[in-house]
């Protein structure tokens, strides 16, 4: 199991990986922290003839609050978003969600860039940003672009990133007063992938719902800003309500069939999810439990 | 916690300073915690060559033009070998037993010839200066297949219209048995009778260093070295030499650090069988390390069973009979040279064992498809007897309403009727079931526990307990493999000198792979010498260098190796003690040895240093008494002959926490109680049963090599086979009850299987301890949240 | 275009310059082209942490990671941690409580959990697994690795008290 040869360009600014990537095209691989590319290599799944490494670029690096934003480098690794005060005091969802990411060697080498540019339906980052309604920066030969993170995943390992463009940002909106959040993910062992997960971002004011932003991640080609939390929303909680809004779930979701789950069950856990998140965010138990 | 039921005496090993039954750290650990370990992955020789193999992507197809052109003009290519090719220099085999009755198997090859049976047979091998370029270069081999329809569903794998994978068998059953004791139909026509369809996963070992060999053929000297991670070196030199057309002494086969075995290291691959041929076809060294993916692809699968079983039992509790009929599914060959009918004939051996029911009646059947090989991992069929057996006792429990603990009392051999056999003829010398199930009950407080689940239930909380009693073969000889013809031994040998400076040396037939060989072999050896730990150093894995044995496997290391090793020390005790006793003017009885010192026997006054006495036999022998001359070296074999198998039991309960609403499953604590007769080394005993339960937590809810109706398999990773991890499996506490078997001097029964043997069962009957509220039964492993949720009705 | 390339780093502590092809990943360089075969290599797709070393002091898999990409860095393998003695504790613990059967793991064991200690000064089990959770160990069933590092970690906490 070696990977296939390729060439290796080292970038030293993002305007030479840039050029890197405009030269070679949809034949480079860009290469972050390696984490879910090596596997695909050494495997021989991916045979890139050049991979452009962009693990250098300090410039990419680091977390900064700008106004509302806090501005996450792509470059950060998924233990800098753990250990990340910042993270912690205004997007503390990344943190919980990382910790759900695989074990403590591959979160020293992933970032959250790769992450969000592997675009694998079952990981935890790109639901997180689509709960945070976060905007993906990424930048290519004709200049920088914003692109919503609802609008940035496209399908299975597929994302609005042109071949000659590259992920340089993610800016989070901080959290509100009131804010809430929920992470949970059903995974066979710990650190695996999800099989059903849910992100979720509230504001509650009172005994509601003031805002609901659910990502689920596993349900799908790509992670799901569910609509049935709309439902939600400046209403009193009751069990039917809940009821309701996890039969229209139901509708929303297109999971996929794989060793570990039927469709049928990813469609079950993500009702049970919704349940405890709710009962969790409201702390109301009782909503938690089948009816 | 120890209960010892031996009659008290002086043995051999009850001396001052006995290394008996203490934990001590197993000697050169520190080479492993170092990095410093000789692995075969770690080998490197000059000229050697690395072999990359071109495996079927089809379960099933006939071969038709290789054109390896382009491939070897790649960079780094030494040479590209086809099986039409390697059959020049290796024959093929067939994996029958002639005790097994009507097994029968086809020829296999080092590397297929005409036609592949199972996705991952080699095809080609690709010899280069790297892995890496011999990879590169497979990529441009072509192959022309004809693909030919795969026979995947064991349950149809007889049927008229499913394709006979090997024309020359007639059909694709490779083997049955069946057996019929006492009156089954008339027991069940007095009983209520419960049944249930088994259901196992097919899954593998896993070793965490895959399986590694480097071929290193001598032409000037004409003989071949292997170095190989394998549990029986002289097995390997039989066969290589047999199929190599070479005498024995033509192959030398030197095993140092293995990366795990478990069973998955003790067999015969095609593929290294080719590597060892590659090197004489190419004259130089060459390395063959699988890697992951073919790993999952070719290393032996197994307990790829469907079971249905039928327990006959009375309102009082009175289990009257067992039923089952087990079909299993193979692969394309039996495997060599132990056959892959072993495993199914176990279960039919093994099931109804621990109790006392007299009426049983056993089908298996085992049928050949295009998957994987399967043959005998950790506990071969245990899991499977001890599954089908408890779950039919807890099924019939429910049935009649009586508490599963009960149950078992009721119906468990006694532990004063040894000795006595099971239905199936299975001999047993003395077991310990009640006084081992009273144990269990005190270590866990049952009572407490199933207060506390209900409790819990009444708060939606689903806990489960599960008891799983089972009995294990250890210390098999002759009749497992030898009576069938197979050139695997089942006697050991052990060596030990003196050297010149009073240490001692020590060399065994047995093998180590982490169990604890080499320190059982030096507690024993030390112990009855009289000599400290340090200073016994132990040789193992080298067929030049060690006496002839079958290795470690089977749970028969510590059982006949160190019984060999025991009677071998007495000997050069002895031949110590003549010498002392010339050189001191002394008798023989009235000296001893103790802490390195020959001193007297009756006060226990030192006398003379073992560093005194060998440098006057070694280098001043002159100044012995005329006639004396001494023999520091002595060697003893040892194979049982009284009982084929020494059967050990246990009983394991478990733990554990159902999510009803997602399926998964919490093991919350596992308990096990074995008596595998002397304990050696406490903690070594207690470290295997811990790992050997594991792995059977590993089957309950974890390990499944997924089919596809293609023959593919589609799980052939590590992300996608599950093995367990650490943040999923429990603390294991163990207890130990001491049946010493009489047919030794030593005591010792095997402890490497009895955790894999009871483990997946006591969990399944703790999951549907969990579910009873529900009315859920569940008799499939590996027990997902997938299974559980569907059994629940939620999905 | 894939031609080999210069890469200049330490490892344990000694200077390294090689010109290695740039698909050679890190834990091949440290086997085969620097023989230090103490990093043992068990699924080469990042699950089983056998290959876990150290860059810069943290742990990372170094089957997923290129050797061209440790230019500059520190690499430390489980010979460096055994010869400087930072881990003669840890080691002496696993010894005593027989954490180890095969061998295998070890090393990448090692690694990780030192890893958590340096972090936690006095994790629970709870912690202690969760943190070893990326790594596979066949033989031991874990129980005795967790024992091994939960002393460990009393004692250096002792200590420093």
């Amino acid at each position: 199991m070696k990977a296939a040869a390729f060439a290796y360009a080292r970038a030293t600014s993002v305007v030479n990986a840039l050029e890197l990537l405009a030269a070679h095209g949809d034949k480079a691989k860009v290469l972050s922290g390696g984490q879910s590319l090596m596997p695909a290599m050494n495997l021989r799944l991916l045979s890139p003839d050049i991979l452009v490494d962009i693990g250098g670029l300090a410039e990419l690096r680091g977390i900064a609050v700008r106004g509302d934003l806090l501005a996450i480098g792509a470059l950060t690794r998924h233990v800098d978003l753990l250990h990340s005060p910042e993270v912690a005091l205004h997007a503390p969802l990344l943190r919980d969600a990382v910790a759900q990411v695989a074990h403590p060697a591959i979160r020293n080498r992933g970032t959250i860039g790769g992450s969000l540019a592997h675009a694998d339906p079952a990981s935890e980052l790109p639901a997180c940003v689509v709960a945070l309604d976060a905007t993906i920066v990424v930048r290519g030969p004709l200049g920088e672009r914003r692109i919503a993170a609802t609008a940035f995943f496209n399908g299975i390992y597929d994302t609005a990133l042109a071949p000659d463009e590259l992920l340089v940002a993610v800016e989070v909106p901080v959290a509100g007063h009131g804010s809430a959040f929920f992470f949970h993910e059903y995974a066979r062992r710990h650190g695996d992938y999800a099989l059903v997960g849910l992100a979720a971002r509230a504001v509650v004011a009172g005994d509601r719902f003031a805002e609901l932003r659910l990502g689920f991640f596993a349900v799908g080609d790509r992670p799901l800003l569910a609509a049935a939390a709309n439902r939600l929303i400046n209403v009193s909680v009751t069990p039917a309500l809940l009821a309701e809004a996890t039969t229209a779930l139901a509708d929303e979701l297109d999971p996929q069939e794989d060793q570990q789950a039927s469709p049928a069950m990813r469609r079950h856990l993500a009702a049970v999810l919704l349940r405890r998140c709710v009962a969790a965010l409201l702390a109301r138990p009782e909503l938690g439990v089948t009816s | 916690m120890t209960v010892t039921r031996a009659p008290a005496g002086l043995s051999v090993l009850d001396r001052p300073n006995s290394y008996i039954g203490k934990t001590v750290p197993r000697p050169n650990l520190d080479r492993l915690l170092q990095g410093r370990g000789q692995y075969v992955s770690d080998l490197e020789l000059p000229r050697m060559a690395h072999v990359v193999f071109l495996r079927s992507p089809y379960a099933h197809a006939r071969i038709g033009a290789i054109d390896a052109d382009a491939a070897k003009r790649m960079p780094g290519v030494i040479s590209i070998v086809t099986g039409r090719e390697l059959e020049r220099v290796i024959t093929p085999w067939v994996g029958v037993l002639s005790h097994l009755k009507g097994l029968k198997s086809a020829p296999q090859h080092a590397i297929a010839v005409d036609k592949v049976c199972w996705q991952g047979e080699a095809v080609a091998a690709i010899v280069a200066t790297s892995r890496a370029a011999a990879e590169d270069a497979m990529e441009h081999i072509a192959v022309d297949y004809e693909e030919l329809g795969a026979v995947t569903d064991m349950r149809t794998a007889l049927d008229s219209a499913t394709p006979v994978i090997h024309a020359s068998l007639g059909d694709n059953l490779a083997f049955e048995r069946t057996l019929n004791a006492g009156d089954v139909d008339h027991a069940f026509s007095e009983s209520e009778v419960v049944e249930a369809d088994f259901v196992f996963g097919r899954h593998t070992g896993v070793t965490l260093e895959p399986r590694a060999v480097v071929a290193d053929w001598n032409a000037a000297e004409a003989r071949l070295t292997i170095y190989q991670g394998t549990q029986a070196p002289h097995m390997v030199q039989n066969i290589a030499a047999l199929h190599l057309g070479l005498k024995e002494a033509q192959v030398r086969v030197v095993c140092k650090d293995v990366g795990g075995s478990f069973g998955i290291k003790v067999h015969i691959y095609a593929d290294e069988m080719a590597t060892y041929a590659l090197s004489k076809l190419l004259r130089r060294p060459v390395k063959f390390v699988a890697d992951r993916v073919e790993s999952f692809n070719t290393d032996i699968h197994a307990r790829d069973h469907r079971c249905r079983g039928r327990i006959g039992v009375k309102p009082d509790g009175t289990i009257t009979a067992f039923e089952i009929d087990d079909l299993t599914g193979i692969g394309p060959y039996s495997m060599y040279p132990r056959t892959s009918a072993i495993e199914a004939n176990q279960v039919v051996n093994l099931v109804g064992g621990p109790y006392v029911a007299l009426n049983y009646r056993a089908r298996a059947r085992v049928v050949f498809q295009n998957k994987n090989v399967m043959c005998q991992y950790r506990a071969v069929g245990h899991p499977i007897a001890c599954s089908v057996t408890e779950g039919l006792v807890d099924l019939a429990a429910a049935k009649i309403g009586m508490d599963p603990v009960e149950i078992r009392r009721r119906n468990l051999i006694a532990d004063d009727a040894y000795p006595c056999a099971s239905p199936s003829g299975m001999k047993f010398e003395q077991l310990s079931h009640h006084v081992s199930l009273a144990k269990l009950l005190q270590m866990m407080d049952y009572d407490a526990l199933r207060a506390e689940q209900a409790a819990l239930r009444a708060r939606n909380i689903y806990r489960g307990i599960g008891i799983a009693s089972f009995i294990e073969v250890t210390n098999p000889s002759a009749a497992f493999y030898g009576v069938g013809g197979a050139k695997i031994s089942s006697q050991d040998g052990v060596a030990v000198r003196l050297d010149a400076q009073g240490s001692v040396i020590c060399q065994t037939s047995i093998t180590e792979q982490g169990q604890g060989s080499e320190s059982l072999t030096a507690q024993i050896v030390g112990s009855v010498l009289g000599v400290s730990m340090d200073r016994v150093r132990v040789t193992l894995g080298d067929t030049d260098n060690t006496p002839y044995g079958g290795g470690t496997w089977a749970s028969r290391g510590a059982g006949i190796g160190g019984e060999a090793a025991l009677q071998a020390a007495k000997v050069l005790r002895r031949n110590i003690l003549d010498v002392a006793a010339a050189i001191l003017q002394s008798t023989p009885a009235g000296l001893d040895i103790v802490n390195n010192s020959i001193v007297n026997a009756g006060d226990g006054a030192p006398r003379m240093e073992l560093n005194e006495l060998a440098r006057i036999v070694y280098f001043r022998p002159d100044t012995l008494p005329p006639g004396i001359q001494p023999e520091l070296m002595a060697t003893r074999h040892f194979v049982p002959r009284q009982y084929p198998f020494a059967f050990t039991n246990g009983v394991q309960a478990s733990w554990l926490e159902v999510d009803t609403e997602t399926g998964f499953v919490t093991l919350l604590k596992h308990w096990v109680v074995e008596d595998c007769g002397t304990i050696i080394n406490p903690q070594l005993v207690d470290e295997q049963i811990r790992g050997g339960v594991v792995q059977g937590l590993g089957a309950a809810l974890f390990e499944k090599c997924i089919y596809d109706e293609r023959g593919q398999l589609t799980n052939a990773n590590m992300a996608d086979y599950l093995v367990p991890m650490s943040g999923e499996m429990p603390d294991i506490e163990i207890g130990h009850v001491v049946s010493p078997t009489q047919e030794t001097e030593l005591g010792a029964k095997g402890a490497g299987e009895a955790g894999t043997a009871g483990a997946a069962a006591a969990v399944a009957n703790a999951v549907n301890d969990a579910l009873r509220p529900f009315g859920a039964t569940i008799t499939e492993i590996p027990l997902t949240p997938q299974v559980i949720l569907t059994a629940l009705g939620r999905i | 275009m894939n031609a080999p390339i210069p890469v200049s780093l330490l490892v344990n502590g000694e200077p390294i310059d090689a010109v290695i092809l740039p698909r050679l990943n890190l834990a091949d360089f440290l086997r085969d082209n620097l023989k230090l075969t103490g990093t043992h290599v068990g699924c080469e797709h990042g699950v089983c942490g056998a290959c876990t070393v150290r860059i810069d002091g943290e742990i990372v898999r170094s089957c997923l990671m290129l050797a061209v990409q440790a230019q500059g860095a520190s690499v430390e393998t489980i010979e460096g941690l055994s010869d400087s003695g930072e881990i003669a504790d840890l080691q002496a613990a696993f010894r005593e409580r027989n954490a180890l059967q095969c061998g295998y793991c070890t090393p990448g064991m090692l690694m990780t959990a030192q890893d958590l200690l340096k972090h936690t000064s006095v994790p629970d089990r709870r912690a202690i697994r969760e943190h070893l959770s990326g790594n596979y160990c066949r033989c031991t069933g874990y129980q005795a690795i967790v024992d091994a590092v939960e002393a460990t970690a009393k004692t250096r906490a002792e200590r420093a008290a």
